[in-house]
């Protein structure tokens, strides 16, 4: 099954799809590389589904173009557009034990009787389930299903896999593990993928290039790094991780110092940010990380230092998410390491924060 | 603990409400005397012997066969066509044939038999097995029609998608996926429908001649003439053989499919 080497590109070009009266998909233009691995993030309802059923040819988008390797598939029908879909249910033919299940694209192909068994044993074996040939699909569990569905839209040797939100009727545990094997799956075969999810976890730690989606239209195409620290808008900044929102702020710029006037009482010293030309009394949107605030001590009180009542405590393990009222902005989150907040700073006390703009996101507002 | 106890004597007294008709009939079939009477005061076969040898009823359980065989084929084929056409397809009317699938019937079965009697005569078909046929077509056709229509609901569209996504072409979608997936429903539909047919009696009363008569029609003209009760005999065969063919479709398919509970 080692098909490096033979990925295929897909390009998505202005494509929309209107239903009756809702614009699923609004002018998407996606181009994704041979072999890479691309993730169609968003909220639900935002088409994502809309969009991998396009590709695969279940629906007709309303305008715009969709090719693989170059050529128009517009006009190809599903069944000879050579994808590999692997839907959100499965889809199992429930008639049909796991042999006659993984085995069905290859007879449709009509290869030979021998080479079937052979290339489904390979695809068992690879994706552990080997000996489970004769099962009924029904008597599966839920990760048993997944692999097959998976082994059945691979082992057809697809131009592109297309994954409907695959892992998202796995438990927890079990969906980390197919996580990996799933990154390892795409290093093996070197398949095109194009990964439904509405999981940003999931979105970060699988994929080459993340799109996000809002309402039909894509907000970001971004590797994961990037779009976790530049979200390039407030969609984007609040949907991947948590993030908190500050009020409007005012830019006063003077020479290489920035200031921005938050409200009356709280000002906060910044940078340039890394994408954005500032004017003076710009008005901007300031977006900082839980885990980018900090407790500062109890008599500081220099520059970025804003104090506020403590609202709550949250205690995940690792780390405490805590909730402070902050006059002038409202409720600020920030994340510190193990417990060590909840006895250092007491519900209902007075604390101070520092909150430095060096790795905030800042946006025109 | 008495709630239990509840329940099953109220089962159990539901059960003999609806099986009291029948063990009436089945009593009085054994009954050695003469005459239809209830309760029996003897035990014999004599009528089973009578029923199963009487010309009359020979005759007409081989039409009636034969006619329950060609009718619920019929509208098999015809039912299917109707339930795809009604779940795949949006064309003016649908939703009225839709809701006819959904609800009860409201023709009653006199009307039409009384129908086809009087369009039999103006195609000179009267009481030829054709009439009486296409009568029990129309009778049992909603009955198949929606078998099929439940179990296509019941089908996943994604497993008609995703044989396509593996290279299925139409056809190979229709004949590996969908019709396999619908097989128990059109079983059940079929096997309710000649059921039906063997015992349908009120139209085949207008449709039917001595020479063509089905057995309902040949025990309801027997027991004008006779009152001894070979008629209840025959009804007590009828009732093993509804029952045997019920036991085998549950044995080969699962009761659950047929009664379409669990589609797939
Ligand atoms: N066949 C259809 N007819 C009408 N509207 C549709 C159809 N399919 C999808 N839609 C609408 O298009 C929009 C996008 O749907 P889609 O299923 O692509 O969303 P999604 O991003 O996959 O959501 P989810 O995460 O819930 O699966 C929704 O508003 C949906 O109601
Ligand atoms: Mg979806």
């Amino acid at each position: 099954m080692n098909t490096n080497n033979s990925g295929h590109s897909v390009d998505i070009v202005e494509v929309t799809k209107t239903f009756a009266n809702v614009t699923a998909v609004h002018k998407v233009s996606l181009n994704i590389r041979k072999g890479e691995f691309m993730t169609l993030l968003g909220p639900s309802g935002c088409g994502k589904t809309t969009l991998l059923n396009m590709v695969a040819g279940f629906e007709t988008q309303t305008s715009g173009a969709i090719r693989i390797d170059g050529k128009d598939i517009s006009d190809v029908p599903p069944f000879m557009r050579e994808t590999g879909m692997v839907f959100q249910s499965y889809a199992l033919f429930p008639h049909m034990n796991v042999f006659d299940n993984i085995a069905f694209g290859l007879r449709m192909r009509k290869l030979p009787a021998k080479e079937i068994k052979a290339e489904v044993e390979r695809a068992l074996d690879m994706m552990k389930l080997s000996g489970m040939e004769g099962r009924r699909v029904r008597q599966l569990s839920g990760g048993q299903q997944q692999r097959i569905a998976l082994a059945r839209a691979i082992v057809i040797r697809p131009k592109v896999l297309l994954l409907d939100e695959p892992l998202s009727a796995l438990d927890k545990n079990l969906r980390l593990q197919m996580q990996v094997e799933l990154k390892e799956l795409h290093q093996k075969t070197g398949l095109t993928t194009i990964f439904v999810t509405h999981d940003q976890g999931e979105a970060l730690s699988l994929s080459d290039r993340v799109v996000v989606m809002s309402r039909g239209e894509v907000q970001q195409v971004s590797a994961p790094i990037e779009l976790y620290t530049q979200p390039a808008n407030g969609f984007v900044a609040s949907f991947i991780g948590e993030i908190n929102a500050l009020p409007k702020a005012r830019c006063q710029k003077s020479g290489q110092d920035f200031r921005f006037e938050v409200c009356p009482e709280i000002s906060l010293n910044g940078r340039q940010p890394a994408r954005l030309e500032l004017k003076d009394g710009q008005m901007v949107h300031i977006f900082i990380r839980p885990e980018h605030i900090e407790i500062a001590g109890p008599r500081h009180n220099g520059a970025n230092i804003v104090k506020g009542n403590v609202a709550a405590h949250i205690y995940q393990g690792t780390h405490t998410q805590t909730r402070v009222n902050v006059p002038g902005i409202g409720l600020v989150e920030l994340r510190t390491k193990g417990a060590a907040a909840i006895d250092q700073a007491p519900l209902g006390s007075e604390i101070a924060l520092s909150v430095p703009l060096d790795e905030a996101v800042i946006l025109p507002a | 603990m008495w709630r239990q106890t509840l329940f099953w004597v109220i089962v159990s007294c539901i059960l003999f409400y609806m099986t009291i008709p029948a063990i009436v009939v089945v009593m009085t079939s054994f009954n050695p005397g003469e005459i239809l009477s209830f309760p029996p005061n003897g035990f014999s076969l004599r009528w089973y012997e009578k029923a199963l040898t009487y010309p009359d009823f020979r005759g007409a359980f081989r039409t009636g066969l034969i006619v329950a065989l060609i009718s619920s084929t019929l509208a098999l084929v015809i039912g299917t066509s109707f339930a795809f056409l009604v779940v795949r397809y949006v064309f003016p009317g649908k939703n009225l044939l839709e809701g006819i699938l959904s609800s009860p019937l409201i023709i009653p079965h006199f009307t039409t038999g009384f129908g086809f009697l009087l369009l039999g005569a103006h195609l000179n078909l009267n009481q030829t097995l054709t009439i009486i046929i296409m009568t029990h077509v129309v009778l049992v056709l909603p009955f198949v029609a929606r078998a099929v229509y439940v179990s296509l609901l019941n089908i996943d569209p994604n497993f008609e998608r995703s044989a396509a996504n593996l290279g299925a072409s139409p056809f190979m979608v229709l004949s590996r996926i969908t019709v396999p997936l619908i097989i128990p429903g059109m079983a059940g539909g079929w096997l309710v429908a000649s059921i039906l047919s063997l015992t349908e009696f009120s139209a085949s009363l207008y449709v039917t001649a001595s020479r063509t008569q089905t057995l309902p029609v040949a025990m309801y003209n027997y027991i004008r003439e006779y009152t001894d009760p070979t008629v209840a005999a025959v009804s007590a065969l009828l009732i093993i053989a509804t029952m045997l063919i019920l036991m085998a479709a549950n044995h080969f398919l699962g009761l659950r499919k047929i009664l379409a509970i669990d589609s797939h």
